[in-house]
């Protein structure tokens, strides 16, 4: 019964969102109020159907229902409770399930939080979403319904692949999704904005915390998905330019870029079409991730099911989407003015140039990915793109962003003075410049590319203190930490997120610079050391997992002698399929991960292990991290809400008057 | 003029769309084997059945004939598996097997309960002789012509569409020549 009762919320839902998109849209057009108040309740009450199907999809997991074709394909009795749950999305049917889940959310939370946005604008908002999720809704029915039944009944599922056995399965693909899909909000306003042609600041206020959170939700997926990789694959590395991985790297890539931008567009009335060209394409590049992932024309580590007839499918759903959004903004976007003009030096050319590097990457890591794939259809032969392309185009782009970074909180809107930049920030760059050149002499002599990345990224960290201390200085040139109440969460979160770039860079730097690593035959009793770090292999022991058998190794590390901790890799067997996996034990410290993992038994108690000395990786997502944490709290600013009331507040002033 | 610009992007888009169009009949996973065109390994490989006595492609020299990769661990071996037996019943062209990373003995019980489509079976314990072939994974076909040189390669498993649309037209052609 559940599965039919999924099924039907589903198939209740696929009408609801045609209705109330069109009719929203109609209404918009014909300004009547009675159409358009169809919107926000039958948001909500889509999304209430979607969670409906979802909570039904996780009862069947949990309840081992493998009379169900998806549950049977990737369950099994002796998966443990909370892999059966994330099981629900671990098949392409499921995820796809949770795609529609998430936007239904967003949906239905535009619903309830937009109600200050102007009547028309608030409906196009929301019937565009409505419309985006009809196609998804139909797509999940008629190519990749998740409630299949199969006949006859599986006796035991097959189970979950094991490489997705993993807490991070839990977490990455829901906030991942979050991200991706929260980019349909913005994608939504931008419509919205072109049908009303209306892009003032106003507009931009109310667009820039939904872009913003997105992008968190983005950044903290990515940044999640990179931590799992790298202790889960077992090859000690953290990004690996995988087509699916550049697939959410691209809408991250222009989301960074449509935030910067909207700033300028909210602030300054400025980048308007430009504004709407990025809300367009972080969405499509999300849409176009989609694809990539699901229709089977690139190969990859993450294309876990795929579909020709699925790709066909989703590429008219985006020939749709994408296609009928740049006609609307081809037509609309000449009309929309340019806004008024700046300097050659001033935070709008800062923020313009940051957003041509940032586009220019994106195109970058988007014609690496898709290369391959032309090359194969113009008949040239069957070629890959890997990392060595990636990295020496992506770094060159990236230093100038870094370098500018520093530079553009600090300067001023519409015009600002070279000299009196350099005069504020003098003492920043020599700090960056002394700890830069320092540092790796300190450690094993001067490295060129090591001092850049150190010297970038110590740049930023000083700009921002220099900032925000003139920020907390009064009249009398005293810094009082009681005007830190004074700046707004907003200003904050930049500098957090600013910061969170320099760990993050920081990190890299350093890993990328001084890390080591040690292959080698290892018996018990033997130790095996690299870098000052002594591993040594005590025990073997044999290791019966709820679903799985493995070996593990009891190894001790320790440091100059002094014993640190022991760890515990594993080489597992996966029953139901006879799957090896790698499972690395980590000692992990913020100055330094100590990796292990076990490769392949070499006869009698010895073992291939290898071991990574990684210094400073953990800053590699803590910088992720802390750039997620600063979208959040920029976006919890009250001046978005308050704003809108005052926006309000002053219209029917007006119209009273 | 001026708005001429704006459509810019959508150009861009339908550009990448038509290669997203034309991709989707692309199979990625099809890499074609540097080996087509070459002639056959000559490295000798070890008898299934008489481990000290080996075969070499050599002695197949005038004769149309196919080399099946399998092993007995392998789950799309197992799928293809009625589809050999049905070509070799219709002698269409001999059919050498390579057991692969397998145990002979799981080979032999393997061939003894589903039936035995092949003129001779070799053994590759090592993955050796596989390795010269250029071999991905199991199940892998290769066509090889009269003069020993190898003229088609199937990745995965034989399917009848396959058989009769590609390699079997192929092997009469290379039959009559």
């Amino acid at each position: 019964m559940t599965a039919e009762i999924g099924h039907f919320a589903l198939i209740l839902a696929l009408p609801l969102t045609l209705v109330f998109g069109v009719l929203s849209l109609v209404g918009a057009w014909r300004r009547d109020a009675r159409l358009m108040a169809v919107a926000a309740p039958a948001a909500t009450g889509a999304f209430a159907l979607v969670v409906l199907a979802f909570a039904c999809l996780i009862a069947l997991f949990v309840g081992n229902e493998f009379t169900v074709q998806l549950v049977a394909q990737h369950s099994n009795r002796n998966l443990p409770l909370a892999y059966r749950v994330a099981a629900s999305w671990g098949s392409h049917e499921g995820s796809m399930l949770l795609w529609v889940l998430m936007l239904a959310g967003w949906t239905a939370a535009v619903a309830l939080l937009s109600g200050q946005l102007p009547a028309t604008l608030r409906a196009r908002v929301l019937g565009t979403m409505g419309l985006i999720g009809f196609g998804f809704l139909l797509f999940l029915l008629f190519t990749s319904n998740p409630f299949e039944r199969l006949v006859p009944a599986a006796a035991e599922g097959r189970d979950l692949n094991p490489l997705l056995q993993d807490p991070g399965m839990v977490f990455h693909p829901p906030l991942l999704y979050m991200g991706y899909v929260g980019f349909a909000v913005a994608f939504a306003f931008a419509i919205a904005g072109l049908l009303e042609g209306r892009f003032d600041a106003a507009w931009a206020r109310w667009a820039r915390p939904w872009t913003t959170v997105a992008w968190s939700f983005l950044t903290l997926g990515i940044c999640l998905g990179s931590f799992w990789a790298y202790y889960e694959l077992g090859w000690g590395g953290w990004w690996f330019w995988d087509p699916v991985e550049n697939a959410s790297f691209m809408p991250w890539l222009a989301g960074t870029a449509l935030i910067h931008s909207l700033s300028v567009t909210e602030k300054r009335g400025a980048f308007r079409s430009w504004t709407v060209l990025l809300a367009i394409l972080a969405f499509s590049l999300s849409l176009l991730g989609t694809f990539l992932v699901r229709s089977g024309v690139l190969t990859s580590v993450h294309a876990f099911a795929t579909d020709p007839a699925r790709g066909v499918f989703i590429l008219i759903f985006l020939a749709i989407v994408i296609g009928g959004s740049l006609s609307l903004f081809a037509w609309r976007a000449p009309s929309i003015g340019t806004g008024p003009g700046f300097g050659a030096v001033s935070r709008e050319s800062m923020l313009l140039a940051n957003n041509i590097l940032l586009i220019v990457a994106m195109a970058a890591v988007l014609l690496g990915t898709l290369y391959p794939l032309a090359m194969d259809t113009l008949g040239l032969g069957k070629i890959s793109v890997g990392p060595p392309y990636f990295e020496s185009v992506f770094f060159p782009l990236m230093a100038p962003a870094l370098f500018l970074l520093g530079i553009g909180p600090i300067a001023r809107w519409r015009k600002a003075e070279l000299p009196q930049i350099a005069h504020r920030l003098k003492w920043a760059m020599a700090v960056a410049v002394v700890v830069a050149l320092l540092l790796p002499l300190t450690i094993d002599g001067f490295r060129p590319l090591t001092s850049l990345g150190l010297l970038l990224s110590c740049w930023i960290v000083a700009s921002a203190v220099t900032v925000v201390l003139d920020g907390l200085r009064g009249a009398d040139g005293r810094v009082a930490l009681s005007r830190m109440r004074l700046m707004s969460p907003s200003l904050w979160g930049m500098h957090l997120a600013h910061v969170g770039v320099a760990a993050f860079v920081f990190g890299v730097t350093m890993v990328n610079s001084y890390e080591t690593e040690i292959d080698g035959r290892v018996e018990v009793g033997q130790a095996i050391t690299v870098d000052g770090y002594s591993v040594r292999l005590d025990r073997l022991t044999d290791v019966k997992g709820p679903n799985y058998d493995a070996v593990r190794g009891v190894f001790t590390l320790s440091h100059n002698g002094q014993v640190l901790s022991v760890l515990h890799p594993e080489k597992r067997l996966y029953r139901s399929n006879g799957q090896p996996m790698t499972e690395a034990a980590i000692d992990r410290s913020l100055a330094r991960d100590v990796y292990v993992s076990m490769g392949e038994p070499l006869g009698g108690n010895a073992w291939a292990v290898r071991v990574h000395v990684k210094p400073w990786v953990n800053w590699i997502w803590l910088g992720c991290v802390l750039m997620g944490a600063g979208g959040i709290l920029a976006a919890s600013d009250r001046r978005y809400r308050r704003a809108a009331r005052a926006d309000v507040a002053s219209r029917a002033a007006v119209a009273n008057a | 003029m001026r708005s001429l610009k704006f459509l810019i992007p959508l150009v861009i888009a339908l550009g990448i769309g038509w290669f997203l169009y034309a991709g989707l009949g692309n199979n990625p996973l099809e890499i074609p084997s540097p080996l087509v065109g070459k002639t056959a390994p000559a490295t000798p490989i070890a008898l299934l059945n008489e481990p000290d006595r080996t075969w070499s492609p050599e002695q197949m020299k005038g004769k149309v004939w196919l080399l099946n990769v399998w092993g007995s661990w392998c789950s799309g071996c197992q799928v293809e598996h009625p589809v050999l037996l049905d070509l070799a019943r219709q002698n269409v062209a001999p059919i050498v097997g390579l057991a692969w990373k397998d145990r002979p003995q799981a080979s032999k019980d393997w061939l003894a309960k589903l039936g035995d489509p092949y003129v001779l079976n070799v053994s590759d314990q090592t993955g050796k002789a596989a390795i010269d072939w250029g071999v991905y994974g199991a199940p892998e076909t290769f066509v090889i012509d009269k003069a020993g040189v190898i003229r088609d390669k199937h990745i995965g498993p034989l399917t009848p569409e396959v058989l009769a649309g590609r390699l079997v037209p192929l092997m009469r052609r290379l039959q009559a020549q």
